[in-house]
């Protein structure tokens, strides 16, 4: 029976990923691309030289920051998606926070600048998790309507209050902020590319929010409240303490993906940092299985997908935003593929007809 | 709506057998029911019956054996395949939708009234009122299913099976969710039924597999251990068949032990969900080392009680007394320090996590407790030792303690919330139908502990509806109504005529 499970979720996921494969085609064919150059530049293109290959993890860092938070929201039983929101926030608070301490040295500015990003994401998160809990508002829509605020007040700030001097004086007034003192920086891991140590953080991080889950009394207080809230009342879990908790926990991981992105990649804060970092984390997430253990792998798979759209953009010709099509259409399948997977009626039709086929072959040999 | 084309004069299952990972569910089962006949397929939980039965109705295929109809051999291959040919299932839990109204609901299921761009309702109203009335199953199709109480929804579900032509009924434990009076009516129903339906019946509850089945069939591991005529044999026989041994249920043979009052509540007054008094200035005392049954129809205020006593619903007014001290309106978590126990009524959300193991559920109460945790790690190790001693010794039969506790049986699930509440030594415990829905070998076993740890010192309040429990077990017997206590009275000499009397509202004095 396991050997069949087995070999029926291979078929699936191949099924899926054929699938995929076809629609992307049919779509590159109408705009006249060719679809197997433009796919042969997606999976191959990142691991063709050291840069392709840190740029997938540069992309899978944020990723894996707000998949682990979405995961520890979603255990909790909270639909959180406001991840772009709080990443914004925190983008904000770290930025500021660097930018007011110019002089102190790395040891201190480093952390309080990480630390603010968190603060600030948890903020964000935790009035989701306040309204719900106390008020009994959906976090559906409150994290949406706190994402439009947020990105409103991004651009606000940054067009305003936090735009750099010097952008003032040129005249150009790209909506920027200062570069952030050296002090803030992530140390480059890989010399003449972008990965940073914020890869390092995000590792340790995942093992860290598995402790917290499966490992201790407060991980436990967070899955009962989410897999069953009114056993978990019943057994003297404070439900709406754990509501909270699990936003201020999702908001502060995508408070930090920002903070990271920006002390490690941009060195400033700029319009269009987020990259629906916080939406995709989500889709991250819920392929990782909600588990750190699957998070790691399914944000450097999306990390493949988005730095292999940067390239066959540049070398295959096909617009940009076909690519998007692309991932959406991957995603798609997935999503379906572990429907599927799950499905045990579908397994159940699958064995008997993996039975039959054995047995005719059986009789004929 | 459309019937099967020729009624099904006879069923025949003939060496059915199904395997699941690791269990050999069905084993070579033979069985046949004819037209107007009622076949009583019991055996314990996990014994294969339902899974024997989602293969009858097209849920499950098996992996081998035939299933014919009138000599000709069918395979089913989905359920609306089943319910094609005539076989409708009754399922445990209803499978109806709430908040739409009864011709809705069975709308839903009957793609002949699905029109383009239009649900033909009067359609359904008109097939509703028809079966209705030709099998005396009052219902009205107008009404929503939330409104209607669970004796009601049953009716719903059967007239919704018979609106979609099932000729052969299979019922799976029809009254596990129904008062005693809305279970002798149901039997009376099915009984005039089969003058033109054969039934399958599912059922634990040996009084009613004698009072309505022409033959029973009892499964044990899966295996037909008994195929009989029902009226040749006393319900002792069968239950000893079901079992594979004799099975007393345990007495309470001393009397009431004069001790302190452990727990009590005076002039109660507590809301239900729809926002009535649900309780209405009760009172009631708990001694310690007794057993406290409290009679009473369901939805008399037993839950809202139980709940106010574990510290889940607010008291509006009156006052909870435990171990001397006042605990009215403390939250459930400082009743679980004090030592309150509480077996609730709704074991598979509220008694247990479902998709947790069955290892974590055992600490459901005490993850945080110095024994499995220090400072905020678990004790993983602790946590497994802990299943492993609770499983054997209260024969929890899971495949392993790392199993998602949803998926055991009703009565395993019973009994891993009896291990966890009588393994925190609690001062009192709560318990709502213990044994609703389990087996007799697991009813005596819960039976069995719950008389023991009442010698132990413990204060058990027993909430039943099973008058044979309540008389077997109680100390003292206080009967609710209304959310009141109507009388309490000495369990010795007090007869079920009495009992059910005073449940009814009715005082003599």
């Amino acid at each position: 029976m396991n050997k069949v499970k087995l070999l029926y979720r291979a078929c699936v996921v191949l099924a899926a990923a054929l699938a995929a494969a076809l629609a992307g085609a049919l779509v590159l064919r109408t705009i006249g691309a060719s679809p197997l150059a433009t796919y042969a530049t997606i999976f191959t293109g990142p691991f063709a030289d050291k840069f392709g290959i840190t740029e997938v993890l540069v992309r899978a860092v944020p990723l894996i920051l707000v998949g682990l938070g979405i995961a520890i929201s979603f255990r909790s039983g909270i639909l959180n998606i406001g991840g772009e929101g709080q990443i914004l926030v925190g983008i904000l608070a770290s930025t500021a926070t660097a930018l007011a301490f110019p002089g102190s040295p790395k040891v201190v500015l480093l952390p309080l600048m990480l630390m603010a990003g968190a603060l600030g994401g948890a903020l964000w998160g935790g009035i989701a998790g306040f309204l719900r809990a106390e008020l009994g508002v959906s976090e559906l829509l409150s994290t949406v309507m706190l994402n439009y605020i947020a990105a409103q007040f991004y651009t606000f700030l940054l067009r305003g209050p936090m735009i750099d001097p010097s952008e003032l004086q040129t005249g150009s007034g790209t909506p920027q902020s200062m570069r952030l003192p050296r002090a803030a920086w992530l140390d480059r891991i890989v010399p003449e590319t972008r990965l940073h140590a914020g890869l390092i953080l995000a590792v340790v991080l995942a093992v860290c929010v598995y402790i917290l889950l499966w490992r201790t009394t407060w991980g436990y207080r967070l899955r009962a409240a989410g897999a069953e809230e009114k056993a978990a009342r019943y057994a003297g879990v404070h439900v709406e303490r754990s509501l909270i908790a699990a936003m201020l926990f999702a908001g502060a991981f995508a408070g930090l993906a920002g903070a990271v992105e920006v002390s490690g990649v941009h060195h400033r804060a700029i319009e269009g940092i987020s990259s629906d970092y916080g939406f995709s984390g989500i889709v991250v997430a819920l392929f990782g299985g909600l588990h750190p253990a699957g998070i790691l792998p399914a944000a450097v798979f999306f990390g493949v997908l988005l730095v292999g759209a940067d390239m066959t953009q540049r070398s295959a010709g096909v617009p940009a935003n076909m690519i998007l099509v692309l991932q959406g259409v991957v995603i798609l399948a997935i999503v379906s593929a572990q429907m599927y997977i799950n499905n045990a009626y579908a397994l159940e039709r699958f064995a008997r007809l993996f039975r039959r086929r054995t047995e005719q072959t059986g009789a004929q040999s | 709506m459309k019937t099967a084309s020729d009624p099904i004069q006879e069923l025949v299952l003939k060496g059915i057998t199904k395997r699941f990972p690791g269990v050999l569910a069905c084993d070579d089962v033979s069985l046949e029911v004819r037209r107007g006949e009622v076949l009583a397929l019991v055996g314990e939980n996990g014994a294969g019956k339902s899974t024997l039965m989602n293969i009858l109705a097209g849920l499950y295929h098996p992996d081998a054996g035939t299933i014919s109809v009138n000599g000709k051999v069918v395979h089913f291959r989905t359920p609306s395949e089943a319910f094609a040919r005539g076989i409708g299932m009754v399922h445990q839990n209803f499978m109806l939708v709430p908040n739409m109204t009864v011709a809705e609901n069975v709308a839903l299921g009957s793609k002949q009234l699905h029109h383009f761009m239009n649900l033909d309702l009067r359609g359904a109203r008109k097939r509703i009122l028809e079966v209705s009335e030709h099998h005396e199953l009052p219902v009205n199709p107008d009404a929503y299913i939330w409104q209607l109480s669970v004796g009601e929804q049953q009716r719903v579900e059967l007239v919704k099976t018979l609106c979609f032509g099932a000729q052969l009924l299979i019922l799976d434990e029809p009254t596990s969710a129904l008062t005693p009076q809305e279970t002798d009516d149901l039997m009376d129903r099915l009984r005039r039924m089969t003058s033109e339906l054969s039934i399958i019946f599912i059922s634990h509850k040996l009084n009613e597999v004698k009072v309505l089945s022409d033959r029973v069939a009892i499964l044990r591991h899966g295996a037909v251990v008994f195929n009989g005529r029902t009226a040749d044999h006393t319900p002792a026989e069968l239950a000893a068949l079901m079992t594979g041994h004799e099975v007393t249920l345990p007495r309470n043979e001393s009397g009431a032990a004069e001790s302190e009052v452990i727990l009590s509540a005076r002039q109660l007054r507590v809301r239900g969900d729809r926002g009535h008094d649900a309780l209405d200035g009760l009172d009631l005392e708990l001694r310690a080392g007794e057993i406290l049954g409290l009679a009473g129809v369901s939805g008399n205020g037993q839950r809202e009680l139980a709940d106010a006593l574990a510290g889940l619903r607010r008291v509006e007014s009156g006052t909870i007394h435990f171990q001397g001290k006042d605990v009215t309106n403390r939250p459930p978590v400082r009743m679980i320090e004090a030592g309150m126990g509480y077996i609730p009524e709704d074991r598979h959300h509220e008694g247990i996590v479902p998709s947790f193991s069955v290892k974590d559920n055992l600490v459901l109460k005490d993850y945080d407790s110095a024994k499995f945790s220090f400072s905020c790690f678990l004790r993983l190790g602790e946590i497994a030792r802990n299943a492993e001693a609770l499983r054997e010794s209260f024969d929890i039969r899971c495949p392993s303690i790392s199993t998602a506790t949803g998926s055991l049986s009703g009565g395993n699930i019973q009994k891993v919330i009896l291990a966890r509440e009588i393994a925190r030594r609690p001062k009192a415990l709560v318990a709502v139908y213990p044994t609703r829905g389990v087996d007799m070998g697991a009813q005596e076993f819960i039976h069995t502990r719950l008389l023991a740890h009442r010698r132990e010192g413990i204060g058990i309040l027993l909430i039943s509806e099973e008058l044979e429990e309540i008389l077997n077990l109680s100390d003292r017997i206080a009967v609710i109504y209304k959310g009141r206590i109507l009388k309490v009275l000495p369990s010795a000499g007090a007869t079920r005529e009495q009992l059910g009397l005073l449940m009814a509202g009715v005082v003599h004095e």
